[in-house]
């Protein structure tokens, strides 16, 4: 057992696991508040991460291009809500998916009218590009550190909004009683704007973060989106808690799968059979996952409290 | 006869006649055109079993036409190339066996979870598993993976030639017609009424004595097994099967087809599936970023079509979605 | 006394809140038994868990001696019993006849018939009108169930009911929301089902439980704390504080 690998595997398994509860939180959080299915999330990734991959070559600094993304992130989030979400909130969870789903179309063929067909690679700063010793013997790059410091202080930062700040409370007590919200007076309409342009930025962001070790391309929503609805499937649907352990279960065990599957499979068969079997399996480990968790939670593990 | 009966027998006259027309003056690309549209109207129509009857939206059934098409190209890969004697034949009996058995085993096995859940569960699990199958032939190397596999050789049927356009068109057209006629039956039988009750009002069904459960099951089931039959005339259609033809968003344009034509009606998906094709080819002959003005039609349907284009016809105000 | 239900020690609480708090019931044959109480009083929980929509915390459900405690609420109607609902509950997008007519389909085993087209079999149809007649709502037959009135909506629930040739029939008020002459014809129509047919009505309405009623439980806070015959009831001192008193 190599457990050099295993570590290295289960950091790059975390590291996936945080970038998923990033894109999975605003997921969950619009739907859980705005009882909205936005299809077109992964799309919002995708032009984060071209926009910060725009802006660093524009700027010339990596960490600069991300800060100023974010409000441009925040702001497309926002347009996007008063224009074409907001004529859904009345209308079945169908017809957003549908409706979003059209949004997808006109998102990704707008990147690819600004930026062309191809990807942007991202190029980061030298003091990034480095690798560190963590432990003796194994390295791991500086870079997926950052991210995964990020992803930690994203995930506390949402746990202190949502349950220590009065625009927390607000998005709490929006998602269990929104007429009485409204009957407080406060304006609904601005709680809603707000929020999704805080999903949008949270996927943005996640974008910004995976362009350099991916690429910024315009492929990359449409993949992103299903696993994190496998996530927040899993987590229970508008919970942000069971987002962020979903995230990480799911993150790990697609990376340790995909890694080790094949060393478990050839304790119990042949190498043969091991070997060809086990990429077809650790390609659909994460929905085996879900299935088996549905089975006997249809719900989700941590399915928030009903208004 | 009422209005829909008509707008039926036109469409189905015009799909009856007009291809051979075009392969005698000369046009043989809209016999393509016309083949895969009622290919893709037989899908659209065993999705409309689904929704339309059943109000149940399967964003997953681009898994059965992609299990459907590799149904027939694993077959005819291994007759070719070796390998596998068990599955390996060009014969279309066999392959059409194999292409509905499976999709029904897998309609079954995932149905059986999926429809624990509803609404936007249900929606986000059958896209899940769409894709989980997508991955799933991504990774099989052997048979492409993500390059996709091309066959040489199409389904063996005795006196048709499919290699002939014409031919694979008729066999299309007929099996069009017979989905259509399969749906109706079914929709207008006792058990259709278990499942438009169960759409209609769960709580009340199940106060009556039915298990709705197991009728929606076996309407997945039915719809999926369908749907895998149009895989498998795609596979024949295009030769080339690829991981493609079962990504997540070939089930959304699978579930506009239905919408657009009107849910709830025999000739309602073939409208639609005609619509869609149509239009795509009308747009994309003007620029390769017409996905741009599709998004923003689809959006704009969305918005203001709720009951679909027949509803709007027949005056009907149906609701399209569930 | 033949005991066609019998209710012992259901308890089911809501968070803290007894909604049934130790309820004990017996339903003879062929007899009217009403359920009355105060708003809040737990009778359409009480419904719920014996149509089998809800699980009790503790207790049994007797049906015909047989525990039907934990038996799926699906698997009730089979076994002879159904429920109409406070709240309409019907197939809006169907004609009235086809509603009905589900109901008389579920008699059968199952429904798994692929074929011939429901409408044209007879003995559907046929059973669906009578049930219609009882009701007076025969001459609606054809129409779509969206288009009638709220009190037409009522008596298509008492029309169900009755299709689905069930043994013990449970009500859960009727006559909810229903004015001074459609209020008669239910009282009307429920009086031509009592000799044949056990029911368990759950009822506001005074002037019906009394006309109906061949027992009466009185439900307050989710506690029976009286049963008997009209008169009983009526003269019985801590009903009328708990309950008669608050009107």
């Amino acid at each position: 057992m190599d457990f050099t690998l295993l570590f290295i595997q289960t950091i790059n398994g975390l590291q996936l696991g945080l970038l998923l509860f990033l894109v999975a939180s605003g997921l969950t959080l619009v739907f859980g508040i705005l009882d909205f299915v936005n299809l077109a999330h992964g799309s919002i990734y995708m032009l984060g991460a071209f926009i910060c991959a725009a802006l660093t070559f524009f700027l010339g600094n990596f960490l600069l291009a991300i800060a100023v993304a974010l409000p441009i992130v925040a702001i497309i989030g926002y347009v996007i809500e008063r224009t074409i979400v907001r004529s859904l909130y009345t209308r079945n969870h169908l017809d957003q998916v549908l409706g979003t789903f059209g949004l997808i179309l006109v998102l990704d063929t707008l990147a690819h009218l600004i930026w062309g067909p191809a990807g942007i690679s991202v190029p980061l700063p030298q003091w990034l590009n480095g690798r560190v010793e963590v432990v003796e013997g194994v390295v791991i790059p500086t870079y997926r550190l950052l991210i995964i410091a990020t992803g930690g202080a994203v995930a506390l930062g949402l746990l202190w909004l949502v349950n220590y700040t009065r625009l927390g409370m607000l998005i709490r007590a929006g998602a269990s009683n929104r007429p009485m919200v409204s009957a407080l007076g406060i304006d609904i309409q601005l709680l809603f704007g707000l929020v999704f342009a805080l999903g949008a930025v949270l996927a943005g962001l996640a974008g910004m973060l995976i362009s350099p070790i991916t690429e910024a391309s315009i492929g990359m929503g449409g993949e992103i989106i299903i696993t994190a609805f496998v996530v927040i499937i899993i987590g229970g649907i508008g919970s942000i808690k069971g987002a962020f352990i979903a995230a990480i279960i799911v993150g790990l065990i697609d990376t340790l799968g995909r890694s080790f599957l094949d060393t478990i499979f050839k304790l119990v068969m042949s190498t043969e059979a091991a070997e060809s079997s086990a990429p077809a399996i650790s390609a659909m480990l994460i929905y085996i996952l879900m299935a088996t968790i549905l089975a006997f939670r249809p719900q989700g593990l941590f399915p928030p409290k009903v208004r | 006869m009422d209005r829909k009966q008509m707008i039926t027998l036109a469409v189905m006259a015009a799909l009856l006649i007009l291809p051979p027309l075009f392969i005698w003056t000369g046009y043989a690309f809209y016999l393509d055109l016309a083949t895969r549209l009622v290919i893709l109207a037989i899908a659209a129509v065993s999705l409309n079993l689904l929704l339309g009857y059943g109000g149940m939206a399967s964003f997953g059934h681009a898994a059965f036409i992609g299990i459907g098409a590799y149904a027939v190209g694993i077959p005819a890969y291994h007759n070719t190339y070796g390998e596998f004697e068990l599955v390996a034949s060009y014969n279309g009996f066999f392959q059409i066996f194999l292409a509905v058995a499976i999709t029904a085993l897998f309609a079954l096995i995932t149905g059986i979870i999926c429809l624990r859940t509803k609404g936007v569960y249900f929606i986000m699990i059958t896209m899940a598993f769409a894709q989980m199958v997508f991955y799933l032939f991504i990774s099989l190397e052997v048979y492409g993976g993500d390059d996709g596999l091309v066959i040489d050789t199409r389904s063996e049927f005795p006196l048709l030639n499919l290699d002939n356009p014409l031919h694979l068109y008729f066999f299309s057209f007929i099996s069009l017609a017979a989905a259509m006629l399969i749906v109706r039956t079914i929709a207008r039988s006792q058990f259709g009424m278990v499942l438009k009750g169960a759409m209609g009002n769960e709580e009340r069904m199940i106060a009556l004595g039915y298990n709705t459960y197991a009728y929606k099951l076996t309407a997945y089931v039915i719809s999926g097994a369908m749907c895998g039959y149009a895989g498998a005339l795609l596979g024949n259609f295009t030769t080339f099967i690829s991981p493609e033809m079962m990504g997540w968003t070939r089930s959304g344009e699978l579930m506009f087809m239905v919408i657009l034509g009107g849910a709830g009606s025999t000739i309602g998906p073939v409208i639609g599936s005609g619509l869609f094709v149509l239009v795509e080819e009308l747009l994309s002959s003007f620029t390769i970023y017409w996905h741009l003005p599709f998004g923003l039609m689809l959006i704009l349907v969305v918005l203001l079509f709720r009951g679909g284009l027949l509803g709007l016809i027949s005056g009907n105000s149906k609701s399209g979605g569930h | 006394m033949d005991s066609l239900l019998t209710i012992s020690g259901l308890t089911k609480s809501f968070g803290g809140v007894h909604a049934t708090n130790d309820v004990n019931l017996e339903v003879a044959k062929n007899q009217l038994h009403a359920i009355i109480g105060p708003n809040g009083a737990g009778k359409t929980t009480l419904i719920s868990q014996l149509s089998g929509t809800l699980r009790p915390d503790a207790g049994r459900i007797t049906f015909e001696g047989r525990d039907i405690t934990a038996t799926p609420a699906y698997k009730r109607a089979g076994l002879g019993i159904t429920r109409s609902f406070q709240i309409t509950s019907l197939l809006s997008a169907m004609s009235v006849i086809e509603n009905v007519a589900l109901a008389v389909q579920a008699r059968n085993k199952h429904s798994f018939r692929f074929v011939r087209a429901a409408h044209k079999i007879s003995y559907l149809r046929d059973e669906a009108m009578r049930a219609l007649e009882k009701v007076g709502l025969a001459h609606r037959a054809g129409e779509n169930t969206a288009g009638l009135s709220h009190g037409e909506h009522r008596q298509m629930e008492i029309a169900l009911a009755l299709a689905t040739n069930a043994r013990l029939m449970l009500l859960d008020e009727p006559m909810a929301g229903l004015g001074p002459t459609e209020s008669e014809k239910m009282i009307e129509i429920l009086q031509g089902l009592k000799s044949t047919h056990t029911i368990l009505l759950i009822e506001h309405d005074m002037d019906a439980v009394f006309a109906l009623a061949d027992q009466i439980s009185v439900l307050v806070y989710g506690k029976i704390i009286a049963t008997g015959t009209p008169d009983e009831i009526r003269s019985n001192v801590a009903v009328r504080h708990a309950y008669l008193g608050e009107e």
